[in-house]
């Protein structure tokens, strides 16, 4: 949390201005009941009225200048806190674009996003209320007291007495409370966890019939929460009553004390109404601080998350060479390998075991590769590390001549066109969706892309044709739709290497085979990776490699592998020459 | 238009009023001890003052009249706490069984809405329904209420004992407090509007935030990092001007009210002190009413806070409220038939349908399905198959024409009974957190446990669900996080294993199984089919070859009816579908 507070530095001058501002307003609070207590003691005991006025003026005038102090205040810590949010999410926003692929894996995006929302949102209120308030209520609850002795020594040893048996009850009770509102929370979680998962499984549910074993589920869930809320709500219940009992114990000893030391002459009456004024300003900001130490440990809670995500190492090393060698146009030779796995091995963050071992293969320029295998055979891992979105653990991968490290990161991936197995798209029109390809891409560029990935057709059926507008996580496409403009803004790219990871699952037979056929008739001829389960979208590649289990079980062409690959014959026959042999009637 | 809304407002109010009425104890209790917590709160200024009557000055102090008010007081105090701590746990009791009671039904609701509402309405805007707006409901309008009534109790027992002490200083007092009436009110104005901006602009923020840090591989893919946080910052800079300005604006409410409070209390002081030398007030007098001024105040400020958060419940409460009234689906007839006795008959006669009336997706369609028969649902991406399903379930109903089972149009049956007959994997697979068994045994709570191995042999899930941490113990994250796509959709088959119903729907349940794994689940599907009706929607044209009637679908109608050998001679749609499999590059 203390991190953090780095933040501040834009903000120095508010944040010291401030509880200073706040200090000088609870200063002339302490002197209030004293001005009464001047004007019962003199003004009313010798019946001068011009004494009382004035002094009333006084209050007044101790009143104004309270008013501008802490409105100074408020608005010098308003400006802290905002613009200390303002630039922690600013930080933690290019900090989280940062952390690599395996990064994000270990955190989740769902923690990511509590923690640049709903987490900044605490800590920005915790700091505003601790330069508000951290200074004064203790300078109040002190100061009071102090008044309080600079009145009368005795009766003033009272509140010696009651504000540390308040501040136990009160702070007692919130650390009882505080762990318990943890199991409150909890058990709201499981309300809602059970709200979400009746609406995103509707479906199931209703086919299985499981309707009112959700409904008991749900309702026991519920019953737990509302009997913790109910315990907590017990406990904390006591806080009123009990404050209430000392502060007004309190109050009776202090007018008994009082009377005695009046009766003997050390203090006027006057004296003990201002007595009697400090208690009553005490009890006041003992709960307001007791309110802000809650808030306070919230915060400090959400700021050491946000810490933490801060701890997380963003970026991976990347050397300085720039994309050049990449280019078609500059390379000499199309006959050297342009993509090379030399004895590849790759382990996941945390895993236990390889997710590859000894992959080697070349790749050449224009050339088609096609990688197959089953669920968890590390397909999508291979392509992955070519533009470095995991890094090899042993061995090494060259692309152009150079291992990939030595690349500039973002020199490397502005020549790779990468279409993810989930079609995600962003809220904004069609074009500018397609324009995360290449920014300066011509609107026929556009149209070309779209046309080569068989997303011409819908787009044009579209009243706003390229303007149509995305909605968020492109709701308003279907699946193929969404997939298809995610091959063309790979495209709009011009990579100079094309991964397809499994992008065309959600494509039928036919649009699958004229994307592919499109994809070979495209100019500069790139190398293309295609990722799949179905035999029928590698089989014509130029090379395929058979992955089981993170090995290579086999690399050739369709006939070489249909020859010698018993792997490959199991996948291609399952999918094809089978249903030659099982007739439908001999499958009845 | 604004009759309008408060009509409506006073709806969502009397709703609220006729879920207090089953509490109606709780409610009579919390007044009842708020009125003598207000009034015994009130007295104990007035028994101060009097002792401070009784200190004059040296030698002067009746410690007898003394002793005896605190007597008093110490009686008050007990029975004022012992009144708050009552009231505190009625509240407690009534607040959170509402919240309860309103939860249950808004989720029993939940279970028999139509599909077309869950599918229409996005769920994080049905989850924030049924959790955040309970939460604020019941912060708001329960809290709210009972701040409301002690605040304006306060009020009127402080006037009425002010006016036994002085009438003079009341008037003081009655006539400064408007002006932390119209302060408070003035600012709350302002607040409101700042707080909307600020709250609309955070969930534009959060909206971005929550778009690029969850595809956030896709951003740094295409190198996009600078264009996105350029975005972000420009959103950034916005959220802090205005939250600025909500923030300040709101934290002048207190400043503000309390210096008009200083300005009652010095008034008091001035006519107070004044009248003290004209001999019409005691000190003791002035004293308490030095201590009415500062709580006659206090409510007002706190009232002015509660109409704007009440305001607020109201919104919540009605959108809970909207929710629970929301129409269900259709209700079944009274004397609706259990099918029982499924042999697989289904008759479709004359269905159309369309969700929305502008866009027909089916017209006048009929197909008859014999037991044991094959229907293979065949198109292109995006096609409409998924529609067909919805109504073959009745997850929604047709617009035209009916749908019989054994002869029994399904809208004279009930919705379990037909359910109980289908077996369906969907496209989406979907898994309940709990345990891998919890799971498997939707269908049938009462499997053994060799039932359960038996099907997810069966399935080919079993040698996954050995190899997991705690077998077929281990827990299942929400939705099936910690499995892999592959995985999740074996133990959705498992699950039909287990129940073998006899009609079955597989909605491209094996297209992201990698292949080897699905040779052995299409033979235990075959096994599963023998005998059994089943619709089967799927890409792959070679395993739907062996259909008795495939239906090609496209833009959502049916285009082409037919057997895989009549629909090649068609040489339509089919053909040209069939054909591309194998058309490769």
């Amino acid at each position: 949390m203390k991190a953090l507070l780095i933040y501040l530095r834009n903000y120095k001058k508010e944040t010291v201005l401030a509880p200073l501002f706040k200090l000088l307003e609870a200063s002339f609070e302490l002197l209030v009941p004293l001005v009464m207590a001047a004007v019962i003691d003199n003004g009313i005991a010798n019946g001068d009225k011009p004494y009382v006025i004035r002094m009333c003026l006084i209050m007044v005038a101790l009143g104004v200048i309270g008013l501008v102090c802490s409105i100074t205040a408020q608005y010098f810590s308003a400006k802290a806190a905002t613009g200390f949010a303002t630039e922690l999410r600013k930080a933690l926003f290019s900090h989280i674009q940062n952390l690599s692929f395996s990064k994000m894996d270990t955190i989740g995006t769902s923690t990511l996003i509590t923690r640049m929302t709903s987490d900044v949102n605490q800590v920005q209120s915790g700091v505003n209320l601790v330069l508000r308030l951290f200074l004064r209520s203790p300078f109040i609850v002190v100061g009071a007291m102090v008044m309080a002795f600079t009145v009368d020594v005795k009766g003033a040893l009272v509140f010696v007495v009651a504000i540390p048996l308040l501040s136990v009850v009160v702070f007692g009770i919130m650390l009882v409370t505080m762990p318990l509102y943890k199991k409150v929370q909890a058990d709201l979680d499981a309300v809602l966890l059970a709200t979400r998962e009746n609406l995103t499984g509707a479906r199931v549910i209703r086919a299985f019939n499981k309707e009112k074993s959700e409904i008991q589920n749900f309702e026991k869930n519920n019953q737990a929460l509302t009997d913790a809320q109910k315990y907590v709500g017990k406990l904390s219940g006591l806080m009123n009553p009990l404050t209430y009992i000392i502060v007004n114990g309190a109050l009776i000893v202090l007018i008994y004390v009082g009377a005695v030391r009046v009766d003997t002459g050390i203090i006027t009456q006057g004296e003990v109404v201002a007595l009697i004024n400090y208690m009553s300003q005490i009890l006041v900001e003992l709960v307001k601080l007791a309110n802000l130490i809650i808030t306070v440990t919230k915060a400090i809670a959400c700021g050491n998350r946000i810490q933490s995500v801060f701890e997380e190492k963003a970026g991976i090393p990347e050397g300085d060479l720039d994309g050049s060698g990449l280019l078609k146009e500059t390379a000499e030779n199309d006959d050297e390998p342009f993509i090379e796995f030399d004895h590849v091995f790759m382990r996941y963050e945390g895993a236990g075991a390889d997710s590859l071992s000894d992959i080697s293969f070349c790749v050449k320029r224009g050339q088609t590769i096609g990688i197959i295998g089953g669920t968890g055979s590390g397909k999508s891992s291979v392509v992955n590390l070519i533009p470095r979105f995991y890094d090899v653990s042993a061995g090494q991968l060259r692309i152009g001549g150079k291992d990939v490290k030595e690349y500039k990161l973002s020199e490397l991936r502005k020549n790779i066109g990468v279409v993810p197995q989930r079609a995600v798209l962003f809220k904004g029109t069609v074009a500018d969706n397609l324009r995360w390809g290449r920014e300066e891409a011509s609107e026929e560029e556009l149209w070309e892309a779209a046309e080569t990935a068989q997303a011409k057709e819908f787009i044009e059926g579209k009243p706003e044709g390229l303007g149509f507008k995305i909605s968020q996580d492109g709701k308003n496409l279907s699946g193929g739709q969404r997939q298809r403009l995610t091959i063309a803004r790979a495209l709009v790219r011009r990579p100079q290497i094309l991964i397809l990871d499994d992008s065309a699952s959600a494509l039928d037979f036919a649009t699958d085979a004229k994307l592919r056929a499109a994809i070979r008739r495209m100019k500069g001829s790139p190398a293309v990776f295609i990722v799949s389960q179905r035999a029928s979208s590698i089989m014509y590649a130029d090379q395929i490699l058979v992955l089981d289990d993170g090995e290579m079980a086999g690399l050739g062409t369709h006939e070489e592998l249909l020859e010698n690959c018993g792997i490959y014959q199991e996948i291609y026959y399952s999918q094809f020459a089978k249903d030659a042999k099982t007739s439908g009637k001999e499958a009845r | 238009m604004g009759e309008r809304r408060n009509d409506r407002q006073s709806d969502t109010l009397k709703k609220v009023f006729g879920r207090l009425g089953r509490y109606r104890i709780f409610v009579v209790f919390t007044i009842l001890l708020s009125v003598v917590t207000v009034a015994l709160t009130l007295y104990i200024p007035k028994l101060t003052g009097k002792a401070v009557d009784f200190i004059v000055s040296a030698g002067h102090v009746d410690f007898a009249g003394v002793m005896k008010v605190l007597v008093q007081i110490g009686a008050c105090i007990l029975i004022t706490s012992f009144a708050q701590w009552l009231m505190n746990i009625c509240n407690n009791k009534m607040t959170y069984q509402i919240v309860r009671d309103i939860r249950n039904d808004a989720f029993k609701k939940i279970e028999i809405l139509p599909l077309k509402y869950i599918d229409g309405h996005p769920y994080g805007e049905v989850v924030s329904r049924v959790i955040a707006d309970v939460d604020q409901f019941a912060d708001g309008l329960l809290m709210g209420f009972t701040q409301l009534f002690t605040g304006v109790a306060t009020i009127a027992g402080t006037f009425c004992f002010m006016l036994s002490v002085n009438v003079k200083i009341t008037f003081v007092v009655v006539l400064i407090t408007p002006v932390s009436f119209l302060v408070a009110g003035f600012i709350a104005k302002r607040t409101y509007t700042m707080f909307k901006l600020q709250s609309e602009t955070r969930g534009e923020q959060t909206g971005l935030i929550e778009e690029m840090i969850g595809s956030q591989k896709i951003v740094q893919a295409f190198g996009q990092t600078e264009k996105v946080m350029e975005r972000f910052d420009e959103v950034n800079k916005r959220l802090q001007d205005c939250s600025l300005k909500a923030v300040f604006f709101s934290s002048i409410t207190n400043p503000a009210t309390r210096f008009v409070n200083s300005l009652v209390y010095t008034g008091v002081g001035v006519t107070g002190a004044l009248g003290v030398i004209n001999g019409s007030l005691s000190v003791g007098q002035l004293t308490s009413f030095l201590s009415y001024a500062n709580q006659y105040t206090k409510p007002f400020n706190e009232i002015s806070g509660v109409v704007t958060e009440l305001q607020n419940a109201i919104a919540c409460a009605k959108r809970i409220f909207d929710l629970i009234e929301e129409e269900p689906q259709i209700p079944e007839p009274e004397r609706a038939v259990k099918l029982t006795d499924v042999k697989g008959n289904i008759r479709l006669s004359d269905v159309s349908f369309s969700y929305t009336p502008e866009r027909k997706l089916i017209e006048h369609f009929n197909l008859d399905v014999k037991p044991g028969q094959r229907i293979a649902i065949v198109g292109p991406t995006g096609c409409g198959k998924t529609t067909l399903i919805n109504l073959l379930m009745r997850f929604y109903d047709v617009t035209g024409g009916s749908i019989e089972v054994e002869g029994t149009d399904i809208r004279e049956m009930t919705r379990h009974s037909l359910r109980a007959g289908y077996g369906m994997v969907l496209q989406e697979t979907w898994l309940k957190a709990g345990t891998v068994r919890d799971n498997i045994v939707m269908g049938k709570p009462d499997a053994t446990q060799d039932q359960i191995i038996a099907a997810a042999k069966a399935s080919h899930a079993h040698s996954f669900i050995k190899r997991l941490p705690k077998g077929y113990d281990t827990w299942i994250t929400e939705d099936g996080g910690n499995l892999s796509q592959g995985q999740k959709q074996l133990l959705c088959i498992t699950r039909l294993m287990l129940v073998r119903p006899p009609m079955l729907i597989l909605d491209e349940a094996t297209s992201s199984i990698d292949t080897r794994t699905e040779i052995r689940i299409q033979k235990a599907f075959a096994q599963l089919m023998e005998g059994r009706t089943s619709f089967i929607v799927a890409h792959r044209l070679s395993t739907i070859r062996e259909a008795d009637v495939i239906l090609v679908m496209k833009d959502g109608k049916i285009i082409e009816q037919g057997s895989h050998e009549e629909l090649l001679e068609q040489g339509g749609f089919y053909q040209n579908l069939y054909q591309s499999q194998f058309a490769g590059a």
